[in-house]
C-alpha cells in the first residue's frame, strides 16, 4: 500500500508540475502576441481603451498578471471572449464541451471494444484469413487522415447512398459517421497492440498449462489471456485520448457538430486569443488528469506492483 | 590407438561387422570452413527486410515518391501556382493528368510540390528529433544518477503537455510557416527519442565491451559515439519512421485547421482541406490525389516501420 501511495504521489507532482507549464506557456505567448487585444478596426479613442485595459488588469506589472492568471485559472474562469460579444469562454464550454464529450466517450468506448475484440480474432487466426485481412484493414485504418476518412463517408453514406445525415448532431443516426470518423484510428492501433500483445502472451506456458487443464477456449482467452495481453493498451490510451481530442477539432468541423472543437476551430480563426489560450489549459487539464488517471490505474492494474507490495510485507 | 578403444567400448549390434567402421582422420579444411556467409548486424538486417514483401512495398514507394518530388513539378509545362480560371475543375486528361482544382491550378504539379513540402517538413522535424534525442538521452542514460533523475522529470513533464495542443498555440503566437511548424513540430516532440535512446544506453553502458572501452581511460563523449550509439540505431531508426509521418499528419492536420503552410507553398494538408467541399459537387479528382498521397504515404512509412522493428531487432536473428 505504501508503495502505491508514493507512486501515486509521484504522478500527482509530476501532473501539478506539467499543469503549471502548460499555465506559463499560455501566459508567456499571451503577453507576447504583439499589440493589445483592443487594437480592433473598431476606432476607440485612448481614454476608452486605457479603461478597457485597467479593467483587464492589463495596466499591471507582467508579475502581477501572472499571479492573476493563475488564480482566474484555479477558480475556473477563463475570462470573456474578445470576438463574440457577451460571451465567456466558460460560455462556450459548458454549451461546446458536453457534446465533445458525447462524441469522445462514445468514441473511445467503440474503439476500445471492438478494437481488443478484433485483435484477439486475428491473433486466434494467426496467419490465417482473418488476420491478414483484419491487420490490412487496420494498416489502412492508421494510414487515412480522419478527415479524409470523414469525407469519403460523408460522400459515399450520406450523399450518394442517403443512409445517415450529413451533419449536426441530434439523433443516433446523426452520431454514426462522426464517430465512425473518429474511431477507426484508435481502433486500429489498439487491435495491432492487442494482436501483437496476445500473441506473446499465448505461447507462454500458464496458457499451455491453461488448455493441459482443459479449460474452455473462452475462459483461456478472456479469463488467463487477455489480462496479461491488455496491459500495454492501458499504457497507450492516455496518447488516445489525445488524439481523439485533436481528433474531434477537424470532425466537429466537418460536421457540423456545435460542440468544444468546433469553437476552439474559429477561435483560431479569427485569432479569439482568450478563448484559445482558455480552451488550451481546459483541454490540457483536461488530458493531463486522463493521463494521470490512466498511470493510477496501470499501478492497480499491473501485477508485478502487486506482487513486490505482497513480498514486501511478508519478507 | 585411441580410435580403436572407443570402438571397442561402444556396443556394435552383432550382424553389423566391425570392419564396416572406419576411423577418418578430422578434415581441418572442413572444419574450418563456413556454412553461411557471415554478415554484420546491417547485411543480416538488411537480408531479412528485402524478404518482408510489405516493407519493400513501402520502401520502393518512398524511394519513387522522393525522386518524384525532386523532378515531378519539372515534368509538367505548368506553373504550381499559376490560375488559370477557364480551367476551372478540368477531370484527369491528356493536358492536365491529375486535372485541375477550384482555380484551374494544375493538380499533377501541385502533387509533386506537395510531396516536397510534406516530405521536408517530415524528414527535417525527424532529424531534429533524433539529434536532440540522441544528444539528451545519451547524456541523461550514460551518466545516470543525479543528471539523469533531473533529465527524466523534465522529460516526465514535457512528455504529458498535449502534443497538438502546444503545437497549436505556438503557431498561433508565431504565425504559420514552413519554418515556424517544424520548430513547432519539434519543440517537444524529441521527447520520445530522448525515452528510447536513454532506455537502450541504460541497458547497454553495463555490457563488458562498455567497460573494456572505459578501462582503457576512453574519454566518456568517445564511449557515447563509438559504443553505445551505433548498438543503438536499430530503436532509434524505427522510430524515426514513426516521427515521419506522424509529422506529415500534423501538417496536415495543420492546414486544415487553418494553421498550415501558407501561399505560395501548397503541402497536400492545404490541397486535401482545399477541396473538401469540391468532392461533394463530384469533382473527385481534386482531393482523390493528395488524400491518396498522404494515406500512402503513411502507410508506406508504417510498414517500412513494421518490417525495419522485425529485421533489426537482434532476438529475432536467424
Amino acid at each position: 500500500m505504501k508503495r502505491m501511495l508514493k507512486y501515486t504521489l509521484k504522478r500527482l507532482f509530476i501532473m501539478v508540475v506539467t499543469l503549471w507549464v502548460i499555465i506559463t506557456l499560455t501566459f508567456l505567448l499571451m503577453i507576447s502576441i504583439p499589440g493589445s487585444p483592443f487594437n480592433t478596426d473598431q476606432a476607440s479613442n485612448e481614454t476608452v481603451q486605457a479603461n478597457l485595459e485597467a479593467h483587464y488588469n492589463l495596466d499591471q506589472p507582467y508579475y502581477i498578471q501572472y499571479l492573476l492568471y493563475i488564480k482566474s485559472i484555479a477558480t475556473f474562469d477563463f475570462g470573456p471572449s474578445i470576438k463574440q460579444p457577451n460571451q465567456t469562454v466558460n460560455d462556450l464550454l459548458s454549451r461546446g464541451f458536453p457534446i465533445s464529450f458525447e462524441l469522445g466517450i462514445i468514441t473511445i468506448a467503440l474503439a476500445v471494444v471492438s478494437g481488443i475484440l478484433v485483435g484477439i480474432i486475428a491473433a486466434l487466426r494467426h496467419n490465417g484469413f482473418l488476420d491478414y485481412v483484419t491487420m490490412g484493414i487496420a494498416v489502412l485504418g492508421i494510414s487515412i487522415p480522419n478527415f479524409i476518412l470523414a469525407t469519403i463517408l460523408i460522400q459515399q453514406l450520406a450523399v450518394n447512398l442517403e443512409i445517415f445525415p450529413t451533419a449536426t448532431w441530434r439523433s443516433p443516426a446523426h452520431m454514426v459517421l462522426p464517430v465512425l470518423a473518429l474511431a477507426t484510428g484508435p481502433m486500429a492501433i489498439i487491435a495491432r497492440l492487442t494482436r501483437s500483445t496476445m500473441l506473446e502472451v499465448l505461447t507462454q506456458d500458464y496458457i499451455k498449462m491453461a488448455k493441459a487443464k482443459g479449460l474452455s477456449p473462452w475462459k483461456i482467452v478472456f479469463k488467463h489471456a487477455l489480462r496479461n495481453a491488455l496491459m500495454p493498451v492501458v499504457t497507450i490510451m492516455g496518447t488516445l485520448f489525445a488524439g481523439i481530442l485533436t481528433g474531434t477539432f477537424v470532425i466537429e468541423q466537418i460536421f457540423a457538430i456545435p460542440g468544444m472543437g468546433r469553437y476552439f476551430v474559429e477561435s483560431i480563426n479569427q485569432r479569439d486569443y482568450p478563448v484559445i489560450m482558455g480552451t488550451t489549459v481546459f483541454y490540457s487539464a483536461f488530458l493531463i488528469m486522463m493521463l494521470f488517471i490512466v498511470d493510477i490505474v496501470y499501478g492497480i492494474l499491473d501485477p508485478r506492483i502487486k506482487m513486490h507490495q505482497k513480498g514486501g510485507k511478508s519478507g | 590407438m585411441k580410435a580403436e578403444k572407443k570402438l571397442e567400448s561402444v556396443q556394435t549390434p552383432a550382424h553389423i561387422p566391425d570392419e564396416w567402421f572406419t576411423w577418418k582422420e578430422r578434415d581441418t579444411e572442413k572444419l574450418e570452413q563456413v556454412s553461411r556467409p557471415s554478415l554484420s548486424y546491417w547485411q543480416d538486417a538488411w537480408r531479412r527486410l528485402v524478404k518482408n514483401k510489405m516493407a519493400m512495398l513501402g520502401l520502393i514507394f518512398l524511394v519513387l515518391l522522393t525522386i518524384m518530388a525532386i523532378i515531378g513539378p519539372m515534368l509538367s509545362p505548368y506553373e504550381v501556382n499559376r490560375q488559370s480560371l477557364p480551367n476551372q475543375f478540368q477531370p484527369p486528361s491528356m493536358e492536365h493528368w491529375f486535372g485541375t482544382d477550384s482555380a484551374g491550378r494544375d493538380v499533377f504539379t501541385r502533387t509533386w510540390y506537395g510531396a516536397r513540402i510534406s516530405l521536408f517538413v517530415g524528414f527535417i522535424a525527424a532529424l531534429i528529433d533524433v539529434t536532440i534525442g540522441i544528444i539528451w538521452g545519451g547524456i541523461s542514460g550514460y551518466k545516470g544518477g543525479r543528471t539523469d533523475n533531473v533529465m527524466m522529470r523534465i522529460i516526465e513533464v514535457l512528455y504529458g503537455l498535449p502534443y497538438l495542443l502546444v503545437v497549436i498555440l505556438l503557431l498561433v503566437v508565431l504565425g504559420p510557416s514552413l519554418g515556424t511548424i517544424i520548430l513547432a513540430l519539434t519543440i517537444t516532440g524529441w521527447v520520445g527519442m530522448a525515452r528510447i535512446v536513454r532506455g537502450q544506453v541504460l541497458q547497454i553502458k553495463n555490457y563488458e565491451f562498455v567497460l573494456a572501452s572505459k578501462s582503457f581511460g576512453t574519454k566518456t563523449s568517445r564511449i557515447i559515439r563509438k559504443n553505445l550509439l551505433p548498438n543503438t540505431m536499430g530503436p532509434i531508426i524505427v522510430q524515426m519512421t514513426l516521427t515521419i509521418p506522424s509529422a506529415i499528419f500534423a501538417e496536415a492536420f495543420l492546414s486544415f485547421i487553418g494553421l498550415g503552410i501558407q501561399a505560395p507553398f501548397a503541402s497536400w494538408g492545404v490541397m486535401a482541406n482545399d477541396s473538401l467541399g469540391a468532392i461533394l459537387s463530384g469533382n473527385w479528382w481534386t482531393l482523390f490525389f493528395p488524400a491518396f498521397f498522404i494515406s500512402f504515404t503513411m502507410f508506406a512509412f508504417n510498414v517500412l516501420g513494421d518490417g525495419l522493428q522485425d529485421a533489426l531487432d537482434p532476438k529475432l536473428r536467424k
